[in-house]
């Protein structure tokens, strides 16, 4: 039996990875997959809480946040895509202006 | 035996978040990611939650990171993303990455512990969150199909080329 503390201090290892992730790259489509991780680090934190306290509603929630990072996936493709389309690169340090 | 699989999978999923943030090369890192996510169903397996692994692993190793390879298809950068990197950047995520490390930790060891119900040593079946699902759940899910449906027309209707201009 696994204690839950221990995929709690992966949950939290792995989030904080995501934001240094988040800082660390330059390009939007690496940004996107750091969000990703911490939202995949956000699962593991509730599974571990529904395995430890017997809460099955908790194993809804992540259904329910795969779903939405799928669909926020798409979306954000999508507008990477359009970024590239007008600017030809998907650098940050490219993107200045508001306007497009 | 469990705990053995617990680290070898923990050790693989942190180390290859590492890796995707080492490598240069984009596909790379989305290839590292896919080796992540694997990990964290098979995590997810050991938590007890067999429908969780089996999502984890078809939609975010599968159907996610497949859409994400095709746009680094379409993108296709010849030369890599340029090293240069401002020295404040490394310096300014250190520091938020440490501080946010400190509150997490801080946070999970002042919470107030669970009580401990008798845990269900086999699990969960997946028929106990069908019916969680269909029934306490049913109008947030049928909501979610709403938000899929209306993701699909809109990166359609984003990314398609305009025709008349």
């Amino acid at each position: 039996m696994i204690p839950a503390s221990y995929f709690f201090l992966l949950s939290v290892i792995l989030f904080v990875l995501g934001i240094i992730a988040f800082f660390l790259k330059r390009d939007l489509i690496t940004q996107l997959m750091s969000v990703e991780i911490m939202l995949n680090a956000a699962n593991l934190a509730f599974l571990a809480l529904a395995k430890s306290s017997n809460f099955l509603d908790a194993q809804v929630i992540v259904f329910f946040i795969i779903t939405v990072a799928a669909a926020e996936a798409a979306i954000g493709l999508a507008i990477i895509m359009l970024i590239f389309r007008q600017k030809k690169s998907i650098k940050t340090e490219d993107m200045r202006s508001m306007k497009g | 035996m469990m705990i053995l699989l617990f680290f070898v999978l923990s050790v693989i999923c942190v180390g290859s978040v590492l890796g995707m943030i080492i490598s240069k090369n984009q596909a790379y890192s989305a290839l590292f990611l896919v080796l992540a996510f694997s990990c964290l169903g098979g995590l997810f397996g050991i938590l007890g939650a067999p429908f969780m692994a089996v999502v984890q692993i078809i939609i975010y190793a599968g159907a996610i990171m497949v859409l994400f390879i095709f746009v680094i298809m379409m993108i296709n950068l010849r030369k890599g993303i340029s090293p240069e990197r401002k020295k404040w950047t490394l310096a300014v995520s250190a520091v938020i990455a440490v501080v946010l490390l400190a509150e997490l930790v801080f946070a999970v060891l002042g919470a107030s512990p669970m009580p401990e119900t008798a845990a269900s040593a086999s699990g969960t079946s997946p028929t106990d969150i069908g019916r969680l699902l269909f029934t306490k759940y049913l109008y947030p899910f049928e909501i979610t199909s709403v938000l899929i449906i209306s993701a699909l027309v809109g990166a359609i209707v984003l990314v398609k080329k305009r025709e008349k201009e």
